[in-house]
């Protein structure tokens, strides 16, 4: 019999004793991953739906709230929408240790950089220092990014730094693991030229869609207005959510 | 025409999508078959019928499907000429998923089966992973993720077969434009007692929908 380092009880003393009957056990000899809890090993990700739409005036970002460490969902209100500076947000998707750290470095700088000009700094450039990042460590880093704020010189912007680490200007972008089922959903739905109400009820309808497909996103919608009079922060909980009528 | 590089399996990457309404079942398909990179048909029709009024939408391995239907075919022709009657689209979509699930380990393509009977109307039934469900809407291949959301939301329950026919086009569209492996043409089949409509939609009369501009 194998050594145990974890205590033997009764529900596991069958796997210890037979390690073979589990078909992965007997794959992969002397790993004893799959003998404990997956969530005891893998990684914190924030699987996600993120999103982000321009409208005349400012930009309207949304998420769900789940992180999961494997099957586990680790924190079940999560806030993926990360202010980088006053009118400036990111949305996270991917590991959440590299997007927290990513985030905080570029919040830095950015804040050094406005302080610098003695300016409210563009939304492109902090894309630019998401980009700069994510490209120079992108063997290293799973992380996609979605940032959208408002300045004055262009107004609001969407730019979306997926993993690889490109950045690309788009008039709205959706990310993370639960937004491959909602790209047929907004193709569709998507006009131009849509007011902030019309923003917030796209993405919330969008997010909630995903979040029912997607088994890595869920919880409640956060959903955040930025514009030049500053910023509107919203949460759709549970029970609000928008539903739809499949199954 | 010479192949050049790796000889990867002719896949039909796929989307393929069947609904049924009051009366009958609307199926869809796009029409592009994969080896690798190369597309060596965007012409093809994914939608093969079994039976007089019960037909199945292939997908995964081009191979392994079609040899699925041969076998349902010829199961399902035997089992109607024992019975002395058109089989149900529930015996059709058992053939197949028997076939599927006995032989699940070496075979890699899914089948949708739906049809029309005198017993239930019309019915859609999934068979993937040697399962069987029936559903009101089935959405399948690779090009069927980007369409989980559209989906959810855009269908209604007693569509009526006009409504259905624009809702699986719409489908289609929005999935071959975001999955690499579908593309070309959309071919519809609508099987109702009256009988099967094919229908043929060719690129440039697909609705246009959001296109990065």
């Amino acid at each position: 019999m194998r050594s145990c380092r974890w205590p033997v009880t009764q529900e596991n003393m069958a796997t210890v004793m037979m390690p073979v009957q589990r078909g992965e056990s007997a794959a992969r000899p002397g790993s004893y991953a799959d003998l404990t809890p997956d969530w005891t090993h893998a990684e914190v990700s924030t699987g996600t739906t993120i999103m982000a739409v321009e409208f005349d005036g400012g930009v309207v970002i949304g998420a769900d709230s789940r992180t999961t460490t494997g099957a586990y969902i680790a924190n079940r209100v999560t806030d993926k929408l990360t202010p980088i500076h006053d009118r400036i947000y990111c949305c996270r998707s991917g590991s959440a240790a590299d997007t927290q750290a990513i985030a905080d470095a570029v919040a830095y700088q950015l804040g050094f950089h406005s302080i610098e000009l003695d300016e409210p700094p563009l939304v492109h450039t902090a894309a630019s220092l998401f980009k700069e990042m994510c490209y120079k460590y992108r063997e290293d880093l799973t992380a996609g990014i979605i940032v959208a704020g408002w300045d004055s010189r262009k107004g609001g912007q969407v730019y979306s730094v997926p993993m690889g680490g490109m950045m690309v200007h788009q008039p709205f972008s959706i990310g993370g693991s639960g937004s491959s089922y909602i790209y047929g959903f907004v193709d569709s739905s998507y006009k131009k030229g849509m007011t902030k109400e019309e923003c917030l009820t796209f993405t919330a309808n969008a997010v909630a869609l995903a979040m029912e497909r997607d088994g890595s996103s869920g919880g409640v919608i956060r959903l955040a207005a930025i514009t030049e009079g500053g910023v509107e922060r919203k949460v759709i909980l549970g029970n609000e959510l928008p539903r739809f009528n499949i199954g | 025409m010479d192949i050049t590089g790796d000889a990867s399996e002719v896949r039909t990457g796929t989307t393929i999508i069947a609904v049924e309404f009051e009366g009958g079942v609307v199926m869809g398909s796009d029409s592009r078959v994969s080896a690798g990179e190369s597309v060596v048909n965007r012409v093809f029709n994914k939608l093969s019928p079994l039976h007089e009024r019960i037909y199945c939408a292939l997908s995964g391995s081009a191979a392994d499907a079609q040899a699925i239907v041969d076998m349902a075919q010829y199961q399902l022709e035997m089992h109607s000429m024992e019975v002395g009657a058109p089989p149900q689209v529930i015996a059709a979509a058992n053939v197949v998923r028997n076939i599927s699930y006995k032989h699940k380990e070496e075979l890699s393509a899914h089948l949708m089966v739906a049809g029309w009977d005198r017993r239930k109307g019309g019915q859609v039934y999934g068979t993937l992973d040697g399962m069987l469900t029936r559903h009101q809407v089935c959405i399948g291949g690779s090009g069927s993720s980007y369409i989980y959301g559209y989906v959810d939301s855009a269908y209604k329950s007693r569509m009526s077969k006009e409504e259905c026919l624009q809702f699986v086009t719409n489908a289609l569209t929005l999935a071959m434009g975001r999955d690499g492996s579908s593309g070309g043409v959309v071919h519809l089949v609508t099987i109702t007692k009256d009988g099967v409509e094919p229908k043929l939609i060719l690129s440039n009369d697909l609705p246009q929908f959001y296109d990065n501009e």
